[in-house]
C-alpha cells in the first residue's frame, strides 16, 4: 500500500482496492446528496425555464429546522430521526411554496433574467436573515440517527452514509412514482411540455408550478439534513457551495431530466472525492468544473438530456 | 468616544492617585478594538493591560512616577489606528504605544511610532511583517515560525512520533506559513511528513483525504488549521477508523473546538500562549487577580499577553532608568529571560519574543494543560 505513494506522476494513488472502495464510498454518498439538491434545481427548469437560485438556501434552511428541531427528539434513535427528517421536509416544502407564490408568480410572464435577479435576491434574502435569526456562528448539528461504524475488510462503512444512501434511493423512486405515477404528475409533465395547452386541457397551471416547489424544497430539505448530519457544522452560507456543484449536476445530467439529476450529483460526488483524495486535491473543484466543461462540449444538453424529450 | 476615554482612564487615574505622590506620570498610549468585529479580542487584551497598570502603580509605579494608561478606540476599523497613533503621540505626548491584537492595525500604526521613536509593544500580533516595520517595534508573543519550531519539539518528544500526516489548508496564509514552519525542523531532526493532503477554507467533506491519508499508518496528524474545520476533521478521521493523536495550532483555540467535535476531539492537541490551568505560581495569581477584577472572568490568552505587553514595557523603563524613547527602546531590545505569564520572554534580534509556548488537550470535553515546551 505505502509503496502506492513512491509515484508522484500518477494522479491517482488507489492501488489498494479497500481504499478505492472506501473513496467509492465517500463519493457516492456526497453525490447522492448533490442528487437530492439537483433534482429540485431540475424539477423547477422543467416546469418554469428558469434557475431557482434561492433553491440551495432552502437548503440550509431545512439543515436548520433539522437543527431546532432535533433538540425536541431523543438523541440518535430511528424514529426521531425521520420525524425531523419529515418535519423539515414539510416545513421547506411550504418555504418552497411561499417563495413561488411572493416572488416569482407575479413574473411569470416578464423575462426569464427578471425572474432570475429576483431569485439571486431571494438567495442573498434568506442567506442574511439566516445571519440575523441563527447566527454567523457555526453551529454543531447534532447525532439524529444512531451512529455505528462497521468494519467490512479495511473498509469503514459509517451509518450516516448508508442512511444518506438508503434515503436518497427511497426519494428518488418516490419522486420517479409521483412524476411518472399520478395525476399531479401527468399534470408537471404537460405544463413541462406545453404550458399553453396545459391550460387548455384543464390543468391548473399555478398548483402545479406551486407543488413542484413544494416537492424540489422538501427534496433540498432532505438533503439538508443528510448534508449536516455527515458534516455536523451548520452555518446561514452551508448552501452556497453544495448549492453550485448541485447546479452544476443538475447541467451535467441534462437539466429538466430526473434520472440526469441523480446521475450527474453522483458523478460529480465521486470525481470530487477522488481528486480530493489525490495529490491534486487543491483542484478539485477545477477538475469537477473541467469535466463538466468538456461534456457539454461533446454534449452540449448534458448526459442524458436531448432537446426534443419531454422535461420535468 | 471621549466619553469611554475618560470611562477607562479615570480609574487608572485614580489608583495613581493612592499610588504615587503628584509627580508627572508616564504617559503610556495603547490602541484597541474595543467595539466592532474584533471586539471580543480587543477588550481582552486591554483588560489584561489594565490589571498589569493597576499593579505596577499599586507597587510604585516606575522611576518614582505612576503610570497612566491612555486608551484610545480603533472601532475594529481599517485606517482609525493610524490617526490614533499620531494622536496619542502628538497631542498627548505618551513614552510608549502598546497594541493591537490584530496584525493589520498593528501594521498602521507601528510606522508612526517609527518616525516619533516612541517605543511599541504588539501585545498578540502574529504576523512576522509587523516587527519588521522598524526598529521601535516589538512584541510579546511568539511568532508562527517559532510556533512550528515548538509544535516540531512537541511531536517529537511528546508523542513520539516520526512519521506525520499533514492536513493543510491551501487558502489561509496562517495554515500553509505554521505548516512549513513545522515541516523544517521536524524533518531536520529526523522525522518523516509521509502524506501531505490539502483543503480549503469553508470545506466540509475531509473524508476523501483522510481516506488517504489513513493507509499510510502515520504517529500522529498535523492539521494547522482554524477550530471550525479542525473539529470536522478530528470527527470524520475518528469514523474512518484514525486512532492516532491529531495536534494543531493555536488556530485551534475555541470553545466551537468541542462544541463542534464532541467526543472527537478527546485527545487531540494544540499549542497555545497560555493556559489558566498552568501551575506556576504566577499564573495562578493573574488568574485569581483578574477574576477579582473583572467579576470572575477566565482571563484568556488576549489577557495574558496584555498583561504581558505592559509588564514588559514596565521593566525596560525600569531598568533604562528613563522615559527617553531611543533608551527604553535598548532596553527592551536587551529583555532577557523576563519572567511573564506567558512564560519566559527574551527579545531577539528581529525584537520577536523567543518564548515557551503551552500545550493543550481535550480531556472530559474541557481544556486540560499539558505541558510547557520551551525553544
Amino acid at each position: 500500500m505505502i509503496e502506492a505513494f513512491n509515484f508522484p506522476l500518477s494522479p491517482f494513488n488507489f492501488f489498494s482496492v479497500s481504499e478505492f472502495l472506501q473513496q467509492l464510498l465517500n463519493g457516492v454518498s456526497l453525490g447522492a446528496i448533490y442528487a437530492l439538491i439537483a433534482l429540485g434545481y431540475t424539477m423547477v427548469y422543467g416546469v418554469l425555464r428558469f434557475i431557482n437560485f434561492a433553491h440551495s438556501d432552502v437548503f440550509m434552511v431545512g439543515a436548520f429546522i433539522g437543527y431546532y428541531m432535533g433538540k425536541l427528539v431523543p438523541e440518535g434513535t430511528l424514529w426521531g430521526g425521520l420525524g425531523v427528517l419529515a418535519v423539515s421536509m414539510i416545513g421547506c416544502a411550504i418555504l418552497g411554496m411561499t417563495i413561488e407564490r411572493l416572488a416569482y408568480r407575479r413574473l411569470r410572464s416578464a423575462p426569464t433574467l427578471n425572474v432570475l435577479i429576483t431569485a439571486i435576491g431571494v438567495s442573498l434574502l434568506l442567506e442574511y436573515s439566516g445571519q440575523v435569526f441563527f447566527g454567523a456562528a457555526p453551529r454543531n448539528f447534532p447525532a439524529l440517527f444512531p451512529v455505528r461504524n462497521f468494519a467490512v475488510g479495511g473498509l469503514i462503512v459509517g451509518s450516516n452514509q448508508l442512511i444518506v444512501i438508503a434515503v436518497s434511493v427511497i426519494l428518488m423512486i418516490v419522486l420517479q412514482l409521483i412524476v411518472y405515477r399520478t395525476r399531479i404528475g401527468t399534470a408537471m409533465r404537460a405544463v413541462s411540455l406545453n404550458p399553453k395547452a396545459a391550460v387548455l386541457m384543464g390543468v391548473n397551471n399555478d398548483v402545479v408550478i406551486s407543488f413542484t416547489f413544494g416537492l424540489g424544497s422538501a427534496l433540498a430539505a432532505a438533503g439538508g439534513i443528510l448534508y449536516a448530519l455527515n458534516y455536523p457544522s451548520i452555518d446561514p452560507l452551508m448552501g452556497v457551495m453544495p448549492g453550485l456543484k448541485a447546479f452544476v449536476a443538475a447541467i451535467l445530467g441534462g437539466i429538466g431530466n430526473i434520472p440526469g439529476a441523480a446521475l450527474g450529483g453522483l458523478i460529480l460526488g465521486t470525481v470530487e472525492t477522488f481528486v480530493s483524495g489525490s495529490q491534486w486535491s487543491t483542484y478539485k473543484d477545477a477538475i469537477a468544473f473541467a469535466i463538466l466543461i468538456i461534456i457539454l462540449l461533446f454534449r452540449p444538453a448534458g448526459l442524458l438530456g436531448r432537446f426534443t424529450v419531454e422535461k420535468v | 468616544m471621549i466619553k469611554v476615554l475618560r470611562a477607562l482612564v479615570l480609574p487608572v487615574a485614580a489608583a495613581c492617585a493612592i499610588a504615587a505622590s503628584a509627580q508627572n506620570p508616564i504617559k503610556v498610549g495603547e490602541f484597541a478594538s474595543l467595539t466592532g468585529k474584533e471586539a471580543a479580542f480587543g477588550q481582552s487584551s486591554h483588560k489584561g493591560t489594565l490589571l498589569a497598570i493597576e499593579e505596577l502603580n499599586a507597587t510604585g509605579g516606575a522611576l518614582g512616577r505612576p503610570f497612566e494608561l491612555i486608551t484610545e478606540d480603533n472601532q475594529s476599523k481599517q485606517g482609525e489606528s493610524a490617526t490614533i497613533a499620531k494622536k496619542l503621540i502628538s497631542r498627548d505626548k505618551i513614552v510608549a504605544l502598546l497594541g493591537e491584537v490584530a496584525s493589520g492595525r498593528s501594521l498602521e500604526a507601528a510606522p508612526i511610532a517609527q518616525n516619533a521613536r516612541i517605543p511599541m509593544i504588539s501585545p498578540s500580533s502574529t504576523n512576522p511583517k509587523v516587527t519588521e516595520m522598524g526598529s521601535y517595534v516589538f512584541r510579546v508573543c511568539f511568532i508562527d515560525p517559532l510556533q512550528g519550531r515548538l509544535l516540531a519539539k512537541f511531536a517529537r518528544s511528546t508523542l513520539k512520533a516520526q512519521r506525520v500526516a499533514l492536513l493543510t489548508s491551501v487558502s489561509s496564509p496562517y495554515s500553509v506559513g505554521l505548516a512549513k514552519y513545522f515541516k523544517e525542523p521536524f524533518v531536520e531532526g529526523g522525522g518523516e511528513i509521509i502524506i501531505e493532503q490539502k483543503y480549503s477554507e469553508n470545506d466540509k467533506d475531509f473524508k476523501a483525504q483522510l481516506t488517504a491519508i489513513k493507509p499510510t499508518k502515520p504517529d500522529a496528524v498535523f492539521v494547522p488549521g482554524y477550530y471550525t474545520e479542525a473539529a470536522l476533521i478530528c470527527k470524520q478521521a475518528r469514523d474512518l477508523g484514525i486512532d492516532v493523536p491529531i495536534f494543531g495550532g493555536d488556530g485551534w483555540e475555541a470553545p466551537q473546538l468541542i462544541e463542534i467535535g464532541g467526543t472527537a476531539v478527546e485527545g487531540t492537541y494544540y499549542t497555545t500562549h497560555y493556559s489558566p490551568e498552568s501551575t506556576s505560581a504566577a499564573v495562578q495569581k493573574f488568574v485569581k487577580d483578574f477574576r477579582a477584577k473583572f467579576a470572575g472572568e477566565t482571563p484568556d490568552a488576549m489577557s495574558a499577553l496584555g498583561y504581558d505587553s505592559a509588564m514588559v514595557l514596565a521593566d525596560a523603563i525600569k531598568r533604562a532608568g528613563t522615559t527617553d524613547g531611543p533608551k527604553v527602546r535598548d532596553a527592551l531590545a536587551a529583555t532577557k529571560n523576563y519572567s511573564g505569564i506567558t512564560g519566559s520572554i527574551t527579545i531577539d534580534r528581529q525584537r520577536n519574543a523567543t518564548k515557551s509556548a503551552v500545550v493543550v488537550t481535550v480531556k472530559d470535553g474541557k481544556f486540560k494543560f499539558v505541558e510547557t515546551i520551551a525553544p
